[in-house]
Order: C-alpha cells, then structure tokens, then sequence
C-alpha cells in the first residue's frame, strides 16, 4: 500500500549520488570560501556514529543571511561546533523532529552546550520569511539560527551540500521534497560528520562531544 | 422462506457496517508559531472491522490531506494518499515518519494546551461512510514529537481494547 518505496540507502549510494549542477554551486561559492582546499591531515580518531566525511570535497561552507537580517558564513561560528540541517517551515514532521532532537541534544552536552551552535538553513525561502524563522527557531531553542537566502544564493548552498530539495504541488498549495541529513563542522569550520534523520540523540550527541573534544591542529 | 433468508442475510450486512467504529487514542497536534500555515496531527486508529480513513475534516485549516512520509535516500518525501487501510481489531499509527493528517492554510497559529477538533471519515467494507469526532490537544511546538501525557485510561472505552 505505501506508494513510496523505503530504501535503505547504504553508506556508498549517498556518498556517490551526485548531480550536474553540483559543480556549478561549488563553483560559484569557491570565490567566498577561501582557504578552504586543504586536506584535513588529522589522523582519524575513534569512529563516529555518523559518517565520518573528513576532507570531503564538499560543504565547505555558505553565504547567507540570517533572521536578524545580517551576513552569515561558516566563520562567523567558528571556534564552536556547528550542526547543520536543511528544511522548510510548514513541514509537520521530519522538520520539527529534526529540531526537536537538536534541543534534546543540547540538553544532553549539559555545560558544553554554548559550544554548539544549531544553524537551519530553509529550502522554501518564498514562505519562510525572517519573521517566520525567528518564531520557529526560538519555539525549541533560543539559540538556534535559521539562515535564508535569495531562491539562487539557497540552490547554491544546496548545492554545495549536494542536497536534494524540490517543490511538490499539493492541495491548493505545495510540500516540499528535501535532504534530511545533517552536517556537522568542528570548531576550525571543516566538514566532518554526516548524520541522518534515523538517528538518536545520543548518536548526535556523541558525535559533538567527540569533535566538541579535538585539541585544535 | 427464501425471502426471509436473503431478508436476515441484508439484515447481517446492514448490521455490520452499521457496527464499525473506529477507536482512536492518543490524537495529537503539532503546535504551530504565528504566520506559520501547515502542521500535522498524528493518532493511533483500532477499527473493529476492516475499514478505510478516506478523509479529514476540520474548521482550523482550509485543507486537510492523509499524507505518508519516506524516506528515500536520505531525501525526506511526503505525498498525499487517497486513503488509508485499516485492518480489523490492527492498530495503524499515524506518526512522525510515516503517516500523518496534513493540515494546512490554517486560519489561526494552534497553540499548546489548546484542542483541534478533527472530524475523521471512514469507509466500511460496504464502503458505506461513517464519520468520528475527535478533539486532539495540540503539543507545543518544541514540547516535544509525542502527545501530551495522557492521564491514565482516558481514552478506553470497555470493551474496546485493542487486539493485536
């Protein structure tokens, strides 16, 4: 009966699922994330319960704004953890779920929690306005940071995470379709960990504490 | 004496359908913020015969639509479905990752504490409808991914207790 076939997807499918245009957006960001090309040569430590991507070749980072209507890269978090998500505001599960585990998670890190920082990038810029974002975000978390973007500036971030977002009409209005991964930085800005939406808290959270704990290079 | 039979056989049927109900617990709202236009409402559905939810009605939001959420590749999709199959004395959960009642252009933000009423519409196996009112309180928006917390037996009725 369920018209959506599940798929377990093993660690190798997404690593290799690619689009065209993925290039382009790494391309047209390459201009603003400088220094960002050389390999991680930290040797690995004990295994995440995430995919560890350590010197991945992308989500090396964003230009965009944030609900307060200023200009956010990566560097402006640096020095802290950051967990990324991607997703929309009028979605009633995977979203909020996301963002429900988050605050869990940040409860768990008890006194380290300040060294993480939550950032929600929405993939329906046309209804998520800043306003909505701000009220959204502070609903689980006063500080968590929702960024938004021209429709282009999200394709290109999108991109350059190599997440899927695509707009599905339904009754009079439309869902959207998106990647519910979440990437996690550690604290010098560098992509390191991908964590997908079956996973628990203590999951993530083990994760952060592990990256949370890394002696700076 | 063969007219009496098929008579008593309608009687049988109309009996049947006639006695279909659907028992749900646990119904619950995710809480929305203030311009925000879309939420979903989960329940637990334990019909006594087979039966089918085929609609959703309430006055908050202008369309209400049976979704199922998948995951596919780690891309989050969810799709409108005509209906949802409801095996006999079987408990269908609608939940966050699976399904859910999608409500949306809804007239008013739905706040916690607060209750949404539903008004679910069901086929029997004569695809006769029949429908079920339900006030299913709204979770505030990260209060958590889960109905508030229940007081004990509320919602059984005797009789009642789903089988599994």
């Amino acid at each position: 009966m369920p018209h959506i076939v599940r798929i377990a997807s093993p660690a190798l499918q997404r690593m290799s699922r690619r689009r065209v245009n993925t290039w382009l957006g790494a391309a047209a960001l390459g201009g603003l994330l400088p220094g960002c090309d050389q390999p991680l040569s930290k040797p690995p430590a004990a295994a995440f319960k995430g995919i560890d991507i350590t010197g991945a070749p992308y989500g090396r980072g964003f230009a965009l704004t944030d609900f307060n209507g200023q200009s956010r890269t990566l560097a402006d978090y640096s020095g802290r953890v950051v967990m990324l998500y991607f997703g929309f505001v009028q979605c009633p599960d995977v979203c909020p779920t996301a963002l429900t585990r988050a605050a869990a998670v940040k409860q768990q890190l008890g006194a380290d929690a300040a060294q993480l920082q939550v950032i929600f990038v929405t993939v329906d810029p046309e209804r998520d306005t800043p306003e909505l974002l701000r009220d959204y975000m502070a609903a689980f978390d006063p500080s968590f940071m929702a960024l938004t973007g021209s429709p282009e500036q999200i394709k290109a971030v999108a991109d350059e995470f190599r997440v899927y977002y695509k707009k599905v009409p339904t009754g009079s209005t439309y869902t959207m379709d998106h990647t519910a991964l979440s990437y996690l930085f550690d604290r010098e800005g560098h992509i390191r960990v991908v964590l997908r939406h079956e996973q628990t808290a203590d999951d993530y959270t083990a994760d952060i504490r592990q990256l949370l704990a890394e002696k700076p290079v | 004496m063969k007219k009496l039979l098929i008579a008593s056989l309608l009687a049988v049927t109309a009996g049947a359908w006639a006695q279909t109900t659907v028992k749900v617990e646990d119904a619950w709202v995710r809480g929305t913020v203030a311009t925000q236009k879309a939420s979903g409402a989960f329940m637990r559905l334990t019909p006594s015969a087979n039966a089918r939810l085929v609609a959703v009605e309430s006055p908050v939001a202008g369309v209400v639509e049976i979704h199922e959420m998948a995951m596919e590749n780690d891309v989050m999709k969810m799709r409108q479905i005509p209906g949802l199959d409801l095996a006999a004395g079987r408990t269908t959960e609608l939940k966050p990752g699976g399904f859910h009642v999608m409500l949306m252009d809804l007239k008013q933000p739905l706040k916690g504490g607060e209750s949404v009423p539903l008004t679910l519409v069901f086929e029997d196996a004569t695809k006769q409808r029949f429908t079920q009112e339900v006030k299913a309180p709204v979770t505030a928006l990260g209060g958590g991914n889960a109905p508030m917390p229940m007081k004990p037996g509320a919602d059984m009725k005797p009789g009642m207790e789903h089988k599994h």
